[in-house]
């Protein structure tokens, strides 16, 4: 019991770091773009909301939680939508390629955020001495008067969560609300699916695709936020991880066939498949590994089936990654 | 300003690049009328409607909307000032359903996004002008005259008094063609103005009440349709005295040349795109196929061509030396080892037929590459042939080596048509031979395939122009969604039989239904 309630739990936190990164993705791919720069955006918005807080809280005799939240909070958006607005400058008003840009900011972002990463360690004196208790366990406060004392209470895997795991949620279901049910997420869609058909329809096609990568990207960068602010709980590890799930999420918005609903559920059950190897006995380091590719073979799996089912409604949509050109004749 | 005027452009000028696509025009829309815009291809009709729905901005000329200046910048200005465009290209999302593209983009103040509002909404407008329109309906389902109504509901829901119909019936049956007509007659009782483009001078007659013609983008007259004829507007269109006859000499000694026995060709997507097709092809004859776009037309060369593997039937090729050579089963290259030449104009000339960035002379070697013997290839016959077709067909080119890609539509089909008639085919293919041609070079090319039918060449030409059909070919094969569903003869048919056999199925009820 008390390992299907920490599988349960990992998972869930396991999950909320994809859930971000693949939401984000999809409001992104919804215009059209292909951003494969995910992995870099959440490497940027963790390290920006990260260094926010450690600079705070290393300047301050008694940092305030509250506060260092907030910092770190807007460090993350400003920084994850700066990296999204370069990515669409690049690839909206330029009309660079979109998966040689987004792989390029997936490699630039790595290396801005182990750059300052192990510029804080060494300010905080060591690897692993970076320290950011203030926010950190501010992220990671969770309702104990539901849960109880023990991580053992089957609560624990339902409510022992900090608040962001459940502002994704929240994130994910707003997402879908925007592109089903209003007049916007009906423009973005139809940016994303035919963008002279929404030239010509009125909508400003510039506009909806910066404000979809922008957005796109903040939410991704949220993902890298809760990576270091929960995940690891308020530090910097230089392990190659953010971009192993940054991929992980990229791979979840094909599985999720572009809706943001599928992605709460999806995220969690990758978080499971990643998780399961801890939990059958008698696997080795090297077979271990197997189990972690797990999530990769479910995606390969939808793709097959969608495939076969030949929905329409399942595709991605149908002009993501090509510029679009108004006077082209 | 005159008050009865709906639109009026006064000297618009726009360039792209060097080229003046309009010049300096002025021009008058009014109120309640529909006018028809006339010009060959390239002569600056959709650029000026480009203009009118904000597209393109002028770079001269002002605009006035019921006699006040208007500038329209952008779609949305457009949409302001009461003008709703129909693309020739439909602009729609595939995978919305009617509704939600009549309403993207719409923003009507105080109102909030219903889309089951506004599904009430486009059945009330439907109702009251006639439109066969369902608002749930995806658009991937629905077959191109519906898409079309959707255009036009959609211009008509943002309460467009202005409409501009870019070559709406190019996509039409005849049958369909009649209700669009009727519905825009209707639009027009109900006080809205109408401008239509066309290059078919018959639907001119028959729908406008005035029409304006452009050459080399200026404003060359504008005629009460009443007062003109067919004749009259061809030559002012093509700036020269034009015979729009077509010369038709008569069936000299025909021979079974091709025989199509139940062709049935199922697609990858297990759509079946032929269904029993049977019919022969006859030396010395133009053999027509008509039918509403993708009844099957263009699989039906593909087999031939052996671009495709049937499911079953049967193709039989009888030379004229006598005897009969089955072709189920081959490849191009293994039909041209038999030594039968089967010449193919692809609808897609820069995709399947030429090569865009090779000039004429590697064009020409495309087809002979692999008969020189050793392993370099020998320019000199393909730039003697190259050099042989610039000259006798007039294309013109800076040189034989210039990319093909870069000449105009008329001469990328002459080179095209040049090279495939050069090997002498004892059949020759043609779909959609004079798409986007004007009048001068598509009789060059109906003059070509008369020729090629006095050598004795049995002629398959795939069109959509039926006045064209009726008056080129001998026989004409009616396709309908995969099936033929008749044969008739050319010279005594007429354009209603046709149209019926074009949207009469045989046996089992719409294709669509099954997809």
């Amino acid at each position: 019991m008390t390992d299907i309630i920490q599988l349960m739990h990992s998972a869930v936190i396991f999950g909320t770091v994809i859930m971000l990164g693949a939401v984000g993705e999809i409001i992104t791919e919804k215009a059209g773009h292909l951003n494969l720069g995910v992995p870099g955006v959440m490497y940027i918005g963790g390290i920006s909301g990260l260094m926010a807080s450690f600079f705070y809280e290393n300047a301050a005799a008694e940092p305030s939680g509250i506060i260092s939240v907030i910092l770190s909070l807007t460090a993350t958006i400003v920084g994850s939508g700066l990296a999204g607005l370069l990515y669409g400058f690049l690839t909206v008003t330029l009309r660079t390629n979109q998966n040689v840009t987004g792989l390029t900011l997936t490699i630039m972002g790595g290396g801005i955020a182990n750059f300052f990463g192990g510029m804080l360690s060494k300010y905080a004196g060591g690897v692993g001495k970076i320290s950011t208790d203030a926010a950190s366990s501010c992220y990671r406060a969770y309702f104990d008067f539901l849960t109880g004392d023990s991580t053992s209470n089957p609560l624990y895997a339902i409510f022992g969560y900090g608040w962001m795991t459940f502002v994704a949620i929240g994130i994910a279901v707003l997402a879908h609300l925007f592109l089903k049910k209003t007049r916007a997420g009906l423009g973005l869609r139809a940016v994303g699916e035919n963008p002279a058909t929404a030239d010509a329809a009125g909508i400003n096609v510039t506009k909806y695709k910066y404000g979809a990568i922008v957005v796109g990207s903040v939410i991704s960068g949220l993902g890298g936020l809760y990576y270091t602010m929960d995940y690891v709980n308020g530090t910097w590890i230089i392990d190659g991880n953010i971009e192993a799930l940054g991929w992980l999420a990229v791979a979840l918005v094909i599985f999720t066939t572009w809706k943001p609903l599928n992605a709460i559920w999806g995220a969690y059950l990758f978080g499971l498949l990643y998780w399961s190897y801890l939990y059958i006995p008698g696997l080795t380091r090297s077979s271990q590994e197997i189990f972690k590719m797990l999530p990769y073979l479910v995606t390969l799996a939808v793709l097959i089936v969608v495939s076969l089912r030949k929905k329409k409604e399942n595709l991605p949509p149908e002009h993501l990654g090509l510029p679009y050109f108004r006077e082209e004749r | 300003m005159s008050t009865d005027a709906a639109v009026e452009m006064r000297g618009i000028t726009k360039s792209f690049g060097t080229v003046k696509a309009n010049d300096n025009i002025d021009i008058t829309l009014k109120k309640g009328e529909i006018l028809a815009l006339l010009g060959e291809n390239g002569s600056g009709k959709t650029t000026l409607v480009n203009i009118l729905s904000g597209i393109y901005y002028p770079d001269e000329g002002r605009v006035f909307i019921d006699g006040n200046e208007t500038v329209i910048s952008s779609p949305n200005d457009a949409f302001s000032a009461g003008i709703g465009m129909i693309h020739q290209h439909f602009k729609l999302v595939d995978v919305f359903t009617a509704a939600e593209n009549i309403v993207l983009g719409y923003n009507e103040s105080g109102r909030k996004y219903n889309i089951k509002e506004a599904a009430e909404r486009i059945r009330s407008i439907a109702s009251r002008y006639g439109f066969d329109i369902d608002p749930n309906k995806k658009i991937y389902d629905m077959s191109v005259s519906e898409k079309q109504t959707v255009e036009i509901v959609k211009a008509l829901y943002r309460g467009a008094r202005i409409l501009i119909l870019d070559e709406p019936t190019a996509v039409l049956t005849p049958q369909e063609t009649d209700k669009l007509f009727d519905i825009m007659r209707n639009m027009k009782n109900d006080g809205r103005s109408i401008i239509i483009i066309t290059h078919k001078l018959a639907e001119v007659m028959e729908i406008s009440d005035r029409v304006a013609l452009l050459r080399g983008g200026k404003l060359i007259d504008v005629l009460q349709t009443s007062r003109t004829d067919s004749i009259q507007l061809a030559s002012l269109m093509v700036g020269k005295a034009v015979s729009l006859e077509i010369n038709r000499p008569n069936v000299v000694k025909p021979e079974d040349r091709l025989v199509l026995s139940g062709l049935t060709y199922v697609d990858r997507e297990g759509v079946k795109r032929l269904d029993d097709v049977s019919f022969t092809a006859r030396s010395g004859e133009i053999l027509g196929i008509a039918g509403v776009a993708g009844s099957g037309q263009k699989e039906l060369l593909d087999t031939v061509a052996g671009l495709v593997n049937l499911e079953s039937g049967t193709i039989t090729y009888h030379p004229a030396s006598g005897g009969s050579i089955k072709l189920n089963g081959l490849d191009p290259r293994q039909i041209r080892k038999l030594g039968i030449s089967i010449s193919f104009v692809p609808e897609d000339r820069l995709g399947m037929g030429l090569v865009g960035d090779m000039g004429m002379t590697d064009n020409m070697m495309l087809r002979t590459f692999d008969e020189s013997k050793g392993i370099f290839v020998k320019r000199n016959e393909p730039r003697k042939l190259a050099d042989k077709i610039k000259d006798e067909l007039d294309v013109s080119t800076p040189g034989v080596n210039f990319p093909v890609r870069r000449l105009s539509g008329g001469n990328v089909q002459k080179v095209l048509v040049g090279r495939e008639i050069a090997s002498s085919p004892s059949v020759l293919m043609l779909a959609y031979a004079v798409r986007g041609l004007d009048i001068n070079t598509s009789h060059v090319i109906y003059n070509l395939l008369t020729e090629q039918k006095m050598k004795g060449t049995a002629v398959i030409y795939v069109g959509e122009d039926l006045d064209v059909l009726m008056s080129l070919c001998d026989r004409i094969v009616v396709l309908v969604g995969g099936q033929v569903s008749g044969v008739v003869d050319a010279r005594t048919t007429s354009k209603e039989d046709i149209g019926l056999l074009m949207t009469s199925y045989k046996k089992r009820g719409d294709l669509r239904s099954e997809r």
